[in-house]
């Protein structure tokens, strides 16, 4: 089997907000071209992680071979690559880009573009694709497809004259999609005699088959058996097998220039291979290797810890299970005076740690509590030094520090006319500084510089909270500028507790404080004696709530001897107590230190 | 009249019947009572519970017997020949001690002072009326089948019968103020035979009070309130000469029930009839007991099996060392640390008794008991589950 002719190739992506129909319209894709029978058809395809399916995220890139016979007689192979849509993983979603020459622009015919999908696009028009602008959900009655076409126009600025109205939950103008592909999308370049060249676009770890790698060949041919080299982790490996998704994987000899497809390498982990790293010939080198490499950074930190002390080993398991599919995760063992033995942890962004917490969960069965996320300070001291802290609880003395920089994003909103109002003062609470505001119809763009340690807390939650789910959030972080910051201590009966304290910019620190000290004061249950709960910085308090001693915990009557019915709720009572975390003399619920920490200044 | 005497090795052996029926169930009663419509076939249970006294005197029939406690349900609605019944299958198979207490409770109803004279026959001598509130607007609302005319009139009834008498008050009910329960408690006083049971109202899983405290509709005084009606227990019952000995019983000193002392310094008892409880040593130590709830089914039980039992496990020494503990603390007289040790081969956490002492919740007697201080018995089960744990 040769490779297929490049003229003949179409490697695209699609480019579409949540909810908008990415998925809806691969899976219709992939049916239209008998990709898939119709018994095998789950819904989403592609999103094969049970969480992916349910949030209706992507988290991996995936991608689709499809054999297309055009109009013009001849037969085309299409490859759909699946990238992931969200802000955290913008590295990846840049280096799944890189692998494809245009891409569908999917919006929703009546709720038109949103932030995410400008952020996207962006992205794909950086990545110099051609673009195809889908208007999906055309059938519904709300649907409106001049307006959007309009503002397609106005807001990113491309021709949307010809964009294609579909319903992929219909399957209406699905034909017309593959023909733009063909004729609107360019081939892929490539020179199959030059030494091999191919980019990593992901790569996952499958129980059976050990880690799998996604390529997209630029010049040169994978076969099976060939010695590999990879430049950017100068790792060598010999091919066990290579093929290609239909999306079933199924072999194939070789892959040539402009071709998607994966390789397996007995490849242990994938921390061995790094998103966006170039393949090549072990033997004969491509001269240089592809731009735009880099190992993937946490941007976001915070401490987990299992709720149940017992489970720290089987947390440390579950980790390093995780890990191996994911090598942007990282972690290392913590232990907290407070709630024990754990890992801090490092994310890229609030969502990845919500997966991978929601994952511990659900794929290893674990409670968890996690403390209150951080990002990277750069901790400037007196004597020069400039050391990156990531936990509060490293912070040193503050006589010996000089001063504080923190990370700022760049963040895009778009939101109804009618939240405008409450976003910007949300914004502005945030300690953001408005770079730019104006219209798209009737939904107003704001674009904010925001410090990133006022959006890991709750921010997104809060955005989604104001504007009754409307607002659409992106980001991107842009510098380190100097910020004054301060470590805030919760004390609990005058103990400080570790695992509740975080540093606050001092204008923020009041507030922040006393909702910390009042929340805490609900959550924590009277004991036998009154506890103050107070929020300090150094020595200073500056906000302090009593938990009131309990009043009375009676049972009043002992019904005739019946010593187990009361046995039954004292050894109830004795397990309760055993889920708390005893701090000091104060038993704290573990409620208390997860809704503590999600909570809304 | 015996006194109470604490630092006794055996506390005593008692004999528990339940009689499950009531004419109708209380809205805040989660007991193991039961309404019949049709009449009770008395001369079956009473076959019946002779056939359980016989098995459970195999396991303790060198014990003697210091109290015998007709609980319910309502006793006072069983035929004093049922009572006699009884008691007399009772002595055939343990020796009683010459002045054992034999104790039933009573409704105070004009229809069951009737009866009186026929328990005191049948060798009751110490009631327990279920007078629970002295106005009538409260009876109702606590939903008793007795007015407070009936209730004094009950009371003075059994005090010229029975060598002992006590009756149960409910405090803490909804929309009761400090100052009424006070008036209410000093009538009681004034009425006070030698014993008192002062309940707070709790709001038990599955009652009436229950459904409609979630629908809001019942207004109980808050946590502050119960605990200053909790007070004002307190200091009146002790200006009275009737200071609490459990946490929600008070006497005159000597006049305390025996029965129930066994029960909370960890004795043993037997229990029979429809869900009782029994506490017993074995030659593998200590067993829980308990019968049948259900009274026809308990009865068939007994017909077929020759008991009623329906659990009969040997408790873990971590077990014994929580009953002990939970029973024992009730009492104003404490526990004794050394017996907490022998039970479970472990003493109490020293770290947590001395914080419970920083904190005043609990003291050692000058004969090392350690006891619930004043301060600590609004608080007891916090307490108990804090030294337990």
């Amino acid at each position: 089997m040769t490779t297929h002719p490049i003229a003949n190739i179409r490697n695209f992506s699609i480019v579409a907000h949540i909810d908008h129909g990415k998925s809806t319209l691969a899976d219709r894709l992939i049916q239209t071209t008998g990709g898939l029978a119709e018994r095998d058809m789950v819904e989403q395809v592609l999103d094969s992680m049970e969480i992916e399916r349910e949030r209706g995220i992507t988290i991996k890139a995936q991608t689709v071979r499809l054999d297309y016979k055009a109009k013009d007689g001849k037969t085309y192979i299409l490859n759909l690559m699946d990238t992931p849509g969200h802000v955290d993983f913008a590295y990846e979603v840049s280096r799944s880009l890189a692998a494809c020459e245009g891409s569908l622009l999917v919006v929703d015919a009546s709720q038109g573009v949103e932030a995410q999908t400008l952020a996207n696009v962006y992205h794909a028009l950086d990545a110099g694709h051609e673009i195809v602008p889908v208007l999906n959900k055309i059938d519904l009655p709300a649907a409106e497809p001049d307006r959007i076409k309009q503002q397609i126009e106005d807001v990113i600025g491309l021709d949307a004259s010809n964009a294609v109205p579909i319903s992929a939950k219909t399957g209406l103008g699905i034909p017309d999609v593959l023909e733009a592909i063909v004729t609107r999308l360019p081939p892929p370049k490539g020179d199959e005699t030059a030494p091999l060249k191919a980019l990593l676009v992901d790569s996952w770890y499958d129980s059976y088959l050990g880690v799998v790698v996604l390529v997209r060949v630029i010049d040169g041919s994978l076969r099976k058996g060939q010695k590999i080299m990879m430049m950017g982790a100068d790792a060598h490996y010999d091919i066990d097998r290579i093929g290609v998704f239909r999306p079933k994987m199924e072999s194939v000899e070789t892959l040539g220039p402009g071709e998607v497809g994966f390789i397996t390498a007995q490849i242990k982990q994938v921390a061995d291979t790094r998103v966006g790293d170039t393949i090549t010939d072990e033997k004969r080198h491509c001269a240089e290797a592809l731009p735009g490499f880099k190992p993937a950074q946490p941007v976001v930190f915070c401490g987990l810890f299992p709720v149940d002390a017992a489970d720290f080993e089987e947390l440390r398991a579950a980790m390093g299970k995780l890990r191996l599919n994911d090598a942007s995760f990282s972690y290392e063992m913590e232990s907290s005076a407070a709630l024990g033995f754990g890992f801090r942890c490092g994310f890229l962004g609030l969502l990845h740690l919500e997966i991978i917490q929601e994952r511990l969960h659900r794929e290893f069965n674990l409670d968890l509590i996690a403390t209150a996320p951080s990002v990277i300070y750069k901790i400037h001291m007196t004597n020069g030094d400039v050391f990156e802290m990531h936990n509060p609880v490293d912070m040193p003395d503050v006589v010996k520090i000089d001063h504080i920089e923190e990370p700022w994003i760049r963040a895009t909103i778009l939101t109804p006319d009618d939240y405008l109002g409450a976003v910007l003062k949300l914004c502005q609470d945030r300690r953001g500084t408005q770079v730019d505001l104006n219209y798209v119809g009737k939904r107003a763009m704001v674009t904010y510089d925001l410090p990133l340690n006022e959006v890991v807390f709750d921010f997104y939650d809060r955005l989604k909270s104001i504007s009754k789910g409307y607002a659409s959030f992106d980001y991107a972080i842009t510098d380190y500028r100097e910020g004054d910051l301060v470590k805030m201590n919760i004390l609990v009966n005058a103990e400080p507790v570790d695992a509740l304290s975080m540093l606050v910019h001092r204008t923020r620190a009041d507030s922040r404080g006393r909702s910390m000290v009042e929340k805490l004061k609900e959550l924590i249950p009277p004991h036998m004696f009154q506890i103050p709960i107070q929020a300090a910085i150094g020595a200073k308090i500056i906000a302090r709530e009593t938990v009131r001693a309990l009043r009375k915990d009676v049972t009043a009557k002992c019904y005739g001897g019946d010593a187990t019915r009361k046995r039954k709720l004292l050894e109830k009572q004795k397990e309760g107590k055993k889920r708390m975390r005893q701090f000091g003399k104060v038993e704290i619920p573990q409620e208390a230190f997860i809704a503590a920490l999600k909570m809304d200044s | 009249m015996a006194s109470i005497h604490p630092p006794r090795i055996d506390p005593g052996f008692g004999v528990y019947v339940h009689w499950p029926f009531c004419l109708s169930k209380c809205p805040y009663c989660d007991f193991n009572s039961h309404v019949r419509r049709n009449p009770i076939d008395e001369e079956r249970y009473v076959e019946a519970f002779q056939v359980e006294i016989a098995h459970r005197a195999k396991l303790t029939r060198s014990r003697k017997v210091a109290s015998v406690f007709f609980g319910g349900g309502t006793p006072s609605l069983m035929k004093p020949q049922t009572v006699e019944a009884i008691l007399r299958s009772i002595a055939d198979h343990w020796a009683i001690e010459p002045n054992a207490e034999i104790t039933l409770e009573a409704n105070p109803s004009s229809v069951e002072a009737d009866r009186f004279r026929g328990y005191r026959a049948a060798g009751v001598n110490r009631v327990s009326l279920g007078v629970q509130a002295l106005n009538d607007a409260d009876l109702r609302a606590l939903g008793r089948l007795h007015n407070r005319e009936e209730a004094l009139a009950a009371l003075s009834t059994a005090v010229s019968i029975f060598d002992r008498a006590s009756f149960d008050l409910i405090y803490a009910r909804p929309g009761q103020t400090v100052d009424q329960w006070r008036r209410e408690l000093g009538e009681a006083l004034i009425l006070a035979p030698e014993h008192l049971s002062l309940y707070q109202l709790t709001i038990e899983p599955d009652t009436m009070f229950e459904r409609l405290e979630r629908a809001g509709k019942l207004s109980l005084p808050t946590v502050d309130t119960q605990r200053d009606l909790w007070e004002a227990t307190q200091d009146m019952m002790g200006k009275a000469g009737m200071p609490a000995y459990e946490i929600s019983n008070h006497a005159r000193p000597g006049a305390e029930s025996r029965h129930n002392l066994i029960y909370w310094r960890y004795g043993e008892y037997v229990g029979i009839g429809p869900g009782a409880h029994g506490r017993v040593v074995g030659p593998k130590g200590r067993r829980a007991q308990a019968t049948e709830k259900h009274p026809e089914m308990w009865l068939t039980c007994v017909e077929t099996e020759g008991h009623g039992l329906v659990e009969d496990e040997a408790l873990s020494i971590e077990e014994q060392g929580d009953e002990f503990l939970l029973m024992g603390l009730r009492l104003t007289e404490g526990i004794d640390p050394g017996r907490f040790q022998a039970l479970t081969g472990k003493s109490l956490a020293p770290s947590r008794v001395a914080d419970l002492i920083a904190h005043g919740l609990v003291e050692y007697t000058r004969e090392g008991r350690l006891r619930v201080s004043a301060e600590g018995f609004p608080v007891l089960d916090a307490v108990v589950a804090d030294l337990a744990a």
